[in-house]
């Protein structure tokens, strides 16, 4: 228990020791500390803002979501309205075809009575005068009275 | 225990080094002569006398086999070292290089130094390992040393002698302290110029009119630093080593006190776990704060 040259060994290895943990011990695992200071920081920086851009995003479904809604309703009410309006207008058609096919019969009715009548009204001529002729005998010139044949039919 | 030799001699053989230097003779009770010869010293009284010249081979083969072991270990994980998720052992280091770098951001404020951080994490470990020597029961390693010796070189056991804690060992405390000394007065030179180094020595606490005092007190004051900061260190250790091998002399006294020797080797081994770490941790923070103050400019 002297003091002896052991001070000046111990004086030389404790430099040597530090010096190599100065140079190769202290940077690089220092730097790699820092290193991951720096990428746990940036990470939870990334963190804050992927939050933040959900929130908006979020905010932007809600938006989107609520304007088709209103489309949506807007849409419903148009095609009802204008279902009413086909609907009414189809009513209106019928009517309007039902009132022609109507009118067109009842023309061909009055069409079809004055043929048969002016056919009947010729027929009564022929058989009045076949008639007249039976009773008034051969003699009576056709000619001659077939003006006042006609005549006659016209006032029937 | 050997049985031959008795309590005091056992506990001397404890606290002697292995010396290596000028052999020396005993030529008449007390006067001893050097023969001319080298080699290792055989008794305490021949380690003693072997003057400067010696060397403690046990002190500088353990410290610098834990220091070699230390930077290895730190070596191993600064090659493989990743920002991404870290290894078991990278995460061990991380933990001690993170204590280390808060510990010396708190207490060292000189601005940006390069080296102080590496200072402190090399004292705190290097310190902390040598301490941790203390835990190795007393024989476990003089002996195996002592017996192999005997073997080997056909040397008497009794005369080998092997200290496995270098911080036990005043040489290895006041050597580190003596390089931080050296660190403080560079430092002081390399801030403050030699005319600002100077002034703090002899100007303060008294005023330019009390020089002498002055230069008297803070003279002290600087060497009284590294003095303390090795003796503590030492003194510590040394104390708690002593009560180590005080236990140990009771193991063969009966199987009553040898038990009781085992149970109090236990309670003072995790007592000196503190101790161990608590040494080792002040002796970085004091290194820290000296240089930390060899930084300040005093007005």
């Amino acid at each position: 228990m002297n003091i002896n040259a052991t001070i000046i060994g111990q004086i030389i290895a404790f430099a040597v020791f530090v010096a190599f943990c100065m140079k190769y011990v202290w940077p690089p695992i220092m730097q790699a500390l820092e290193e991951r200071k720096k990428k746990i920081a940036d990470g939870l920086a990334a963190a804050e803002r992927g939050r933040h851009e959900q929130e908006l995003a979020e905010k932007r479904a809600q938006q989107v979501i609520h304007e088709a809604k209103e489309q949506a309703s807007e849409i419903v009410s148009q095609a009802q309205k204008r279902g009413n309006e086909i609907v009414d207008e189809s009513k209106n058609n019928a009517r309007v075809e039902g009132e022609r096919i109507l009118n067109s019969a009842k023309a061909e009715i009055d069409q079809e009575a004055n043929r048969a009548r002016d056919e009947l009204k010729s027929q009564v001529g022929g058989i009045a005068l076949a008639g007249a002729g039976k009773i008034l005998g051969r003699e009576i010139d056709e000619k001659a009275h077939t003006d006042l044949l006609d005549e006659l039919v016209s006032r029937i | 225990m050997a049985s031959e030799i008795t309590t005091s001699e056992y506990i001397k053989h404890h606290l002697q080094n292995l010396t290596f230097g000028q052999k020396q003779v005993e030529t008449e009770p007390g006067v001893w002569a050097p023969t001319g010869e080298w080699g290792f010293a055989m008794s305490t009284g021949e380690a003693a006398n072997m003057g400067f010249w010696s060397i403690n081979v046990d002190t500088m083969f353990m410290s610098i086999l834990l220091g070699t072991l230390m930077m290895w270990f730190f070596r191993s994980v600064a090659k493989k070292v990743s920002a991404g998720i870290p290894t078991a052992t990278q995460n061990f280091a991380e933990m001690i290089i993170d204590f280390i770098d808060d510990t010396v951001r708190g207490s060292f404020s000189g601005g940006k130094n390069n080296l102080v951080a590496p200072l402190a994490l090399t004292i705190f470990v290097w310190v902390f390992l040598m301490n941790l020597m203390d835990l190795i029961p007393v024989d476990v390693i003089p002996q195996i040393v002592m017996q192999s010796a005997g073997a080997i070189f056909g040397v008497d056991p009794h005369h080998v002698y092997f200290k496995i804690v270098p911080t036990t060992d005043p040489n290895a405390t006041l050597g580190m302290a003596i390089f931080v000394f050296m660190l403080m007065l560079y430092y002081s030179f390399k801030i403050k110029g030699a005319g600002g180094f100077i002034g703090e020595l002899t100007l303060q606490p008294f005023g330019k009119w009390a020089m002498p005092i002055n230069t008297v007190l803070e003279t002290v004051t600087l060497i009284a630093k590294p003095f303390s900061l090795g003796l503590r260190l030492f003194g510590n250790m040394y104390a708690g080593e002593m009560v180590f091998i005080l236990i140990a002399t009771m193991y063969g006294a009966s199987l009553v006190l040898g038990s009781f020797a085992g149970l109090l080797q236990i309670g003072w081994a995790i007592f000196h776990i503190l101790i161990i770490t608590l040494q080792a941790f002040i002796f970085m923070v004091l290194t820290t704060v000296y240089l930390d103050m060899a930084h300040q400019e005093h007005h």
